[in-house]
């Protein structure tokens, strides 16, 4: 999930007879599940937990070119380099197109992004971790952009009609991301040498427990979780995403023949799913709190890359303003 | 040598041109001056090695010597290389880089023009299919060139620092090279006269717009990337290219 702890603030549900009129009405079309539109009324709590959300959703995008940038310049074939680029490319496009979406509710591109430079509001977790193998960027594809796509395929369903529209374009493309990212780690299992196993084993030994953290904490310390659901903005809990990912990525793992660091996986007949380890929420606190491992290069390549560039947007805007006085005098 | 091997060996020049170009615009990746500029230097990095692939797979089949596109991207020397001076030179600013594409670009665009109708067919598929992308990222860099000139002070004395820098490099847009003058002949490569005017016509055109001083003419000098001979800073550009690849050369990705 791409959007961790985000603050509804609200303390408490209302129910419909707590509710103004306009309150109600609002909540009776979500109920209904009919989609709010940008000039539809909707509660200021909701606005505002909603430019939180999507956001954060699109900071991600952003932040997350930067770790696969990391193997970009190193990717080991043509095909590979033209896959991990047409994928990155791909975020660049989620980025702005979840701008756009965020702007419909009458946030500011420019304001947000400079929240985030200033380290006020997040990005998701993941994207903390370094990039230190190459199978790290299928491990990426395979686990990150896997976790990203059972949380968005239920954001299909979100009551914003904007960012549900986003979801549902965004989706298809994170789904061809898994599967080329898996594709690269079932080349180096099946095809590759010694070296290149074991460095899909560390890959996978990195990145498995920072995925299933993607999904938040655990409902029980999930505050905000019941009136995002209630509002539609959520469609399921944490910890029925988090499950359903195990669920469908467990087999994945086992038909490359790897394994997860997590000595209590293990399928339980009784439930249906896989069991699974206590998670170290310690560690995810603390690289949300920004006590990450790259925490800190990775906001300042953001924060250089929009300070560096300054020159060239005003160059652009002076330019622009230029001819359209010429044309004004022609 | 034969047609086959000058041939093969026009290929390479083409292909390590688009493929160092591109290379150097993934260096970009997530430090751009803006997100629509990451995706539109994204693009064109694609754009560029995806021709660059195609350029290589026929020059293995040429060759024929058991080497195929990756190999001869990921396993050849410094010394081996055959782009242009320009591409292969440091991303620096936002102004720096414009202006390699630009210059690049307006040598690009002619050069497939005329391989477009090349009596090789192969050539003129691939060029066909590339000339598409490259009238896209001349219209986009010269754009760009226009806006840096004529946009801000700042942005007007980089961009003018630019031109003094890369100026040299430009050498090689305009020279008349014997290989590319024989091929042409028989209608296989481009014309380097040809190329050599609308390269001149094409930067004139687009620094006045610019207001942009145009230089003399450069001239050549010691340096000449299509005999292999580079700056310092190919060599490494490919220490980390080449890196996965060498340090398993027998490896499948
Ligand atoms: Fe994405
Ligand atoms: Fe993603
Ligand atoms: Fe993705």
């Amino acid at each position: 999930m791409y959007a961790q702890l985000v603050d509804t603030g609200v303390k408490r549900v209302k129910s419909l007879d707590e509710m103004t009129p306009e309150e109600r009405a609002f909540q009776e079309k979500v109920d209904a599940d009919i989609k709010i539109e940008p000039k539809n009324w909707m509660p200021e709590g909701y606005r505002r937990t909603l430019i939180r959300q999507i956001s954060q959703h699109a900071h991600s995008e952003v932040v997350g070119m930067l770790p696969e940038g990391n193997w970009l310049t190193r990717a080991p074939s043509l095909k590979r380099k033209l896959q991990l680029m047409a994928k990155i490319q791909d975020e660049a496009g989620h980025g702005l197109y979840l701008y756009s979406a965020m702007e419909t509710l009458g946030a500011d591109r420019d304001e947000e992004i400079e929240k985030l430079h200033a380290g006020k509001v997040k990005y998701s977790s993941i994207f903390n971790y370094p990039t230190l193998n190459w199978a790290d960027i299928g491990a990426i594809g395979w686990l990150v952009d896997g976790a990203a796509i059972v949380n968005q395929v239920a954001l299909q369903r979100t009551s914003y009609g904007p960012y549900s529209r986003a979801m549902i374009r965004i989706c298809k493309e994170e789904s061809f991301h898994q599967r080329q990212g898996y594709d690269i780690l079932l080349t180096m299992m099946r095809e590759g040498n010694d070296a290149q196993k074991a460095m899909v084993q560390d890959a996978i030994n990195r990145f498995w427990w920072p995925s299933l953290m993607m999904f938040g904490p655990h409902d029980a310390d999930s505050p905000n979780s019941a009136q995002s659901m209630s509002w539609k903005i959520k469609r399921h809990t944490n910890d029925e995403l988090r499950q359903r990912f195990l669920d469908q990525t467990v087999p994945q793992l086992e038909f490359l023949g790897c394994t997860a660091p997590d000595p209590d996986l293990k399928w339980n007949e009784k439930t249906g799913h896989y069991d699974f380890g206590p998670i170290d929420w310690a560690e995810f606190y603390a690289v949300i709190a920004g006590n990450g491992p790259c925490n800190r290069e990775r906001l300042e390549t953001r924060r250089n890359a929009i300070e560096d560039g300054q020159w060239v947007r005003e160059a652009a805007t002076a330019h622009a303003a230029k001819r359209a006085k010429k044309q004004t005098a022609a | 040598m034969s047609q086959r091997n000058d041939l093969a060996e026009y290929l390479l020049r083409l292909g390590d041109s688009a493929l160092v170009t591109g290379q150097r615009l993934c260096e970009w990746c997530g430090r751009a001056p803006a997100l629509e500029e990451e995706l539109a230097l994204m693009n064109v990095g694609l754009d560029l090695i995806g021709q660059a692939r195609g350029w290589y797979d026929y020059a293995a089949e040429l060759l024929d010597d058991g080497r195929n596109a990756d190999a001869l991207a990921f396993k050849r020397e410094e010394r081996d290389f055959r782009n242009l001076l320009i591409v292969e030179q440091p991303n620096g600013d936002y102004a720096i880089t414009t202006l390699k594409l630009f210059f690049y670009d307006a040598w690009h665009l002619p050069t497939l023009e005329q391989l477009s109708e090349s009596s090789d067919e192969r050539i003129a598929g691939v060029a066909g299919k590339a000339l598409k992308e490259a009238r896209y990222h001349f219209k986009r860099s010269s754009e760009w060139v226009i806006r840096l000139g004529d946009g801000t002070d700042e942005s007007h004395r980089r961009i003018s620092d630019a031109v003094d820098r890369l100026w040299r490099y430009t050498i090689e847009m305009v020279n008349i090279d014997p290989l590319e003058q024989e091929l042409a002949k028989t209608g296989l490569a481009a014309d380097p006269a040809f190329v050599a005017e609308q390269w001149q016509a094409r930067v004139a055109k687009v620094f006045e717009e610019a207001t942009l001083k145009l230089p003399e003419p450069a001239v050549p000098f010691y340096l000449n990337g299509r005999q292999g001979l580079h700056t310092e800073h190919l060599g490494q550009l490919l220490a980390e290219m080449q890196f996965l690849p060498r340090a398993y050369p027998d490896a499948t990705w």
